[in-house]
């Protein structure tokens, strides 16, 4: 059997998918951290596949692919970072304890 | 490699130096002896640097394979919001100097000059690897920024509602741009992508991919329905970054959403995004002015308000004009004077008093009249009131967009209109809980301090002679057409 693009993208759309899910329905701070993460290798794997199917002359998408993973990884750190403060600050990471503002 | 290439990005090297100045100083002073002259001397180097990049010439090149442009409307939009950052820089001076902040006062410096850098970056970006760069660079140390009042519980549940919202645009936005990938032939400069959209029919990936990078950049703008963080971070955050975050953050923001969708994605205009943009907009200023009226808190309001004003920025991305751009960094500079403005006042009062409700307003007149002098003008020019600055720039922005006669393009500038009429009624609020509202005044007699005073002045100048003074409109549609 042969792998063309198409399963390459049938994995990535579903990484995306179960992400935005994740984000809107985890109540864990880490969990919707993670669940970002997804969305984010998700953009990843479809940078790398359209440069290796469709354009594999060029090393653009993949370029791209190792700033974005290096820009994930600091955003993953200032988040973490943030959760942290918010755990020392209420003693637990559930999202419905941060709701002080509201409307 | 050819290095003499940097030279193009001089603006860019300034915010750079600065910013390893500040380090360098921070880092290898001691406390309490000359850590004390650290803001001073960063206020008034970043005075010197707006002044070069405001004299600096742009020699329109294109430098690193055209990456980066170094073109006049660019420079322009920089040394505007170098303006901008100064006033904050002003303005933030006495929360900086107060005993909470005071030991980390070099971080908070260090911070501002990064985001600063990556909004340049951002506005002369003409390939998306460097965009993502900048933007990311300029939304990253926000989020350190916004939960800068580390002994305030409200600081860091905005400063995570930041980050989560942050890192979840710029993740769509990266689905995007992937999708822009596989459309543009393989190559992520505007140029290239342009051309290679223009060739081919409409694809329903290149309705999805646009979606996706208005949705990701929408965030950054906060446009509706993408709106939803703004109100709790600018009222978690410290007083100074919600200002920043307001008007510098957005106004790059705007810039670079107009060079994206008229170079990378102008061609397929009318057939695609014009509909959305024309839904966005409608939203955006409709939404933000009927939540503003509800608002008790004065952060919370400037909130709403700055979505609304978001709104009539983008506007001049309708027009798909250089007239359209001009207008654009016109409402922008106008807008930094009028918002500054506000905050000016917000943030003495809030540094005597702690107090920031509206209702903490009633009777302001009788004890601090220049306060209340100059929120009244800000207000007056935030709503449109003819012999004010804000006035001008609506009106020149209502003209850009009806300048190209199509019905649709009316039809949004009356509800426009129609809008600066509700947001009359709740900037007017404010005025009455001033002037008329009845009772003693509820903030006692100060005098706030020197660098407050001179952003408040700066502003009210700009509030008042920006719209009189018909150069600086000429200034800025001359340099929009070198785009």
């Amino acid at each position: 059997m042969d792998l063309n693009i198409f399963w390459y993208l049938v994995p990535s759309v579903i990484m995306f998918a179960a992400g935005v899910y994740g984000f809107i329905t985890r109540k864990n701070m880490i969990a919707m951290l993670i669940s970002l993460e997804l969305i984010l290798n998700s953009a990843d794997l479809n940078f790398v596949v359209f440069n290796r199917y469709l354009f594999p002359g060029s090393m653009e998408g993949m370029i791209f692919t190792l700033f974005a993973i290096a820009i994930a990884a600091a955003e993953t750190a200032i988040a973490i970072s943030i959760i942290i403060n918010i755990y020392r600050e209420v003693g637990n990471s559930d999202v419905a304890s941060v709701k002080q503002m509201r409307f | 490699m050819d290095y003499s290439q940097f030279g193009a990005m001089l603006p860019e090297l300034i915010i750079l130096g600065l910013f390893l100045v500040v380090f360098l100083l921070d880092t290898f002073t001691k406390d309490g002896s000359a850590k004390r002259f650290l803001t001073p001397v960063t206020t008034v180097l970043f005075g010197l640097a707006a002044v070069a990049i405001w004299l600096i010439p742009s020699c329109g090149t294109e430098v690193f394979g055209g990456m980066y442009v170094d073109s006049a409307a660019c420079k322009a939009i920089k040394a505007i919001l170098c303006i901008g950052v100064f006033i904050v820089l002003l303005q933030s001076s006495e929360w900086v100097e107060s005993d909470e902040v005071a030991i980390r006062k070099g971080e908070f410096y260090e911070l501002l000059f990064v985001t600063l850098f990556g909004m340049f970056l951002m506005i002369s970006a003409r390939h998306f690897l460097l965009f993502v760069i900048g933007l990311e660079s300029a939304s990253l140390p926000l989020a350190a920024m916004v939960a800068f009042n580390k002994k305030h519980y409200q600081s860091h549940e905005a400063a995570f509602k930041y980050i989560i919202t942050a890192v979840f645009s710029s993740a769509v936005l990266l689905v995007g741009l992937s999708f822009v990938y596989a459309l543009s032939g393989g190559s992520l400069y505007f140029d290239d992508i342009r051309a290679a959209i223009a060739g081919s029919e409409m694809s329903g990936l290149l309705v999805v991919a646009l979606a996706f990078v208005i949705a990701g950049i929408g965030f950054k703008l906060s446009l509706v329905p993408f709106h939803l963080w703004t109100a709790d971070v600018y009222q978690g955050a410290p007083t100074a970054i919600t200002s920043y975050l307001s008007v510098i953050s957005k106004g790059s923001a705007a810039f670079a959403f107009f060079v994206i969708f008229v170079q990378a994605f102008g061609t397929v205009y009318s057939g695609l995004w014009e509909w959305m943009m024309y839904a966005v907009i409608i939203l955006t200023i409709t939404i933000g002015n009927l939540f503003a009226i509800r608002q008790k808190n004065m952060k919370r309001f400037m909130a709403f308000s700055s979505i609304s004003q978001a709104g009539y920025i983008m506007l001049g991305v309708m027009t798909e004009s250089a007239l359209g751009l001009g207008s654009m960094m016109y409402y922008i500079f106008v807008y930094v004077v009028s918002n500054l403005a506000v905050f000016g006042v917000i943030s003495a009062i809030e540094n005597k008093t702690g107090k920031v409700g509206m209702d903490d307003y009633d009777g302001l007149h009788k004890s601090n009249p220049w306060l209340s002098f100059a929120m009244t003008l800000a207000m007056f020019s935030l709503a449109g009131i003819p012999p004010f600055a804000g006035f001008f720039s609506k009106f020149l922005i209502f003209t850009s967009v009806t300048a190209s006669g199509s019905m649709p393009l009316y039809m949004l500038v009356l509800v426009a209109l129609i809008n600066t009429i509700i947001s009359l009624y709740y900037y007017l609020l404010v005025v009455k809980a001033i002037w008329i509202n009845p009772g003693e005044a509820k903030v006692e007699a100060f005098r706030s301090a020197f660098t407050e005073r001179l952003a408040l002045w700066l502003c009210v100048g700009g509030i008042v002679f920006f719209g009189l003074v018909p150069c600086i409109y000429d200034y800025c549609v001359n340099t929009a057409a070198l785009l």
